[in-house]
């Protein structure tokens, strides 16, 4: 063994990598592949599937028929990545740059909820928001809101249980980007005269901009997905793509059209990794240095 | 602090930069407090009703403290059995994925070769997809393969699909741990006549050990939650997160939240554990270090 890895040093890095790169290959591509075959199948669990090319038509068809979920799904999708955008940049850049000595303890705390499940988080927010609950019972009693205000069951509450469960997702990408920055470069800017709102808007936002877009792609991918917000904390005129895939594969077995939905929201998001991965090169996307 | 000595010397300036200077000083801490007030309170609701006492069977309104919860566990059918199947699954697809992604990451890490750049986009289209479209492919997958002679849906398909979502992460995290370690340290190994095997396992794996701990650490709790992927690939099989869920809609016992508080404490525990070492660790080196240039002078 040692004697083959002397002779043959090239071949290590490629021995490392077999049995994952393997494991992803028949679990992840090929699924993928399959996912696409299946896409264009025509008929039904019970009379048996047929493969032809004409059944392009399944894309066309489900785009039509479901495009009030796809669109709501970047609707949705979007707000929330907007908010957690608002929410993770102030809370990054304090932690980042006034951090101090309780940096890691701030990370953690930003971390630590979400070993709990993800389930049970969104249960709880619901708990929370209920039209009777913790937050909106109160306000109500008090005469504040209206009896009739609710949150619970509105788009507003799905775009806040996602907005909450990806928040890390923007969180840390948008940290890591500020830890990185010379803090030389603002020194200099205020030395120069810039105010302090000037330094930050010309040299700390524009350096933490790789952590936007990191953030960004990272929280509206599985915004665009997620369908369980959107079950918990939604109704039936908030359902999302995510919600037509599962219920189209899992109740319906209608896999020829969920296959093709599926698709249609991966290859929406290949496009945009492609985009990020030609802007920013691919070492940054496996969290390399 | 630049912030302060340049708030001396200048004019104190319009209301727009004073504005900004004081949510500099001030504004920021407390909008954090806020910040980290919202991210905790789901899980302070999680914990505090497993201390309900519901009416009936929904668990949505507080009713009064009781520790009956967490005097009996199990006592809600199915439960003890969901968050076996999820420890099982947790513990070995953490075990194979880890090693997998290990191995990549010293790959990527260590060495270099052709096929590189798209081996990292390759890594990285993994996390990137939604969990809903990971689920849905391999359920294509097993339905074409005819699903219950190769694969029954079960134990077996769930670990599949944790094992495949977790390597990413892996690679990722040890990578990270990597990258902070310069190769010297193997190049000298290998001068000083240690073979490719004991320089792994003398030099490199010792280095590289939090990292892995960190990122099986990881690999568990993504995979003890999921829900999602599972909910494609798991047939009949029920785990923790598909008891939750399957309970959602009638009422999820107190039980359960016992049950996710301990998995939080559990996680936090361990985290705060395995950080204390690696500082430790860390700071036990750079004294060897320090004494090392000492006694080199």
């Amino acid at each position: 063994m040692g004697g083959f890895l002397r002779r043959h040093k090239g071949a290590i890095p490629y021995l490392l990598l077999a049995p994952g790169l393997l494991w992803l290959t028949v679990f992840f591509v090929v699924p993928g592949f399959q996912m696409f075959m299946t896409s264009l199948w025509s008929g039904t669990l019970e009379t048996g599937y047929e493969f032809a090319l004409s059944n392009v038509s399944n894309y066309t068809a489900a785009l039509t028929r479901f495009w009030p979920q796809f669109s709501r799904s970047i609707l949705y999708g979007g707000a929330a990545t907007l908010l957690t955008f608002a929410i993770s940049y102030p809370l990054a850049y304090t932690i980042a740059f006034r951090g101090g000595r309780y940096k890691n303890l701030l990370l953690f705390l930003v971390i630590a909820p979400f070993f709990t499940s993800f389930l049970l988080r969104t249960i709880s927010w619901k708990i929370i928001l209920g039209d009777t609950g913790i937050l909106l019972g109160p306000l109500k009693g008090a005469g504040i809101l209206p009896d009739e205000f609710r949150v619970l069951a509105t788009p507003i509450a799905v775009i806040f249980g996602i907005t909450y469960n990806f928040l890390p997702f923007m969180t840390l990408p948008i940290y890591v980007s500020l830890e990185k920055i010379d803090r030389r470069l603002v020194e200099a800017a205020e030395d120069l005269y810039a105010s302090t709102l000037g330094a930050f808007r010309r040299i700390t936002f524009p350096l933490s901009l790789p952590g936007v877009f990191a953030g960004s792609l990272l929280t509206f991918i599985p915004a665009m997905g997620d369908y369980i917000n959107a079950e918990l904390l939604g109704n039936p005129e908030t359902t999302m793509i995510g919600n037509v895939i599962q219920n189209q594969f899992l109740t319906q077995n209608n896999y020829p059209t969920a296959s093709a939905l599926s698709f249609i929201l991966m290859a929406g998001i290949l496009v945009a990794v492609g985009v990020y991965a030609r802007l920013l090169g691919t070492d940054e996307l496996a969290g390399g240095a | 602090m630049a912030s302060t000595t340049a708030a001396v010397t200048r004019p104190s300036g319009t209301f727009g930069e004073r504005f900004v200077r004081f949510w500099d000083r001030y504004l920021l801490f407390i909008y954090t407090g806020f910040a980290v007030a919202y991210l905790m309170l789901p899980v302070a609701v999680m914990a505090l009703f497993s201390f309900n006492d519901p009416a009936g069977k929904s668990n949505f309104v507080w009713q009064g403290f009781t520790l009956d919860a967490w005097q009996n566990i199990f006592e809600v059918p199915g439960l003890e059995n969901a968050v076996g199947i999820s420890l099982g699954i947790a513990f070995v697809s953490t075990a194979v994925a880890t090693t997998l992604g290990t191995l990549i990451a010293l790959a990527l890490a260590r060495h270099d070769f052709r096929g590189r750049a798209g081996t990292n986009l390759f890594i990285f289209l993994p996390m990137a997809t939604p969990e809903i479209v990971l689920g849905a492919s391999l359920l294509t997958l097993f339905v074409a393969i005819g699903a219950p002679p190769f694969f029954p849906l079960s134990f077996i398909t769930i670990l599949i699909a944790h094992i495949m979502f977790n390597i990413s992460f892996v690679v990722v995290t040890v990578r990270a741990r990597l990258a902070g370690f310069p190769t010297h340290l193997e190049e000298a190994a290998m001068d000083l006549g240690a073979n490719e095997l004991t320089t792994f396992r003398k030099v490199t794996f010792p280095l590289i050990l939090p990292g892995v701990m960190a990122a099986g650490l990881l690999a568990f709790s993504l995979s003890i939650d999921d829900f999602v992927i599972t909910n494609f690939t798991s047939g009949g099989t029920v785990t923790f997160p598909m008891f939750i869920y399957a309970k959602a809609r009638i009422g999820i016992p107190p039980q359960v939240n016992v049950v996710g508080t301990i998995i939080f404490l559990t996680a936090v525990g361990l985290v705060a554990i395995s950080t204390i070492a690696s500082r430790r660790q860390t700071m036990r080196d750079e004294k060897m270090a320090r004494r090392q240039v000492a006694d080199a002078n």
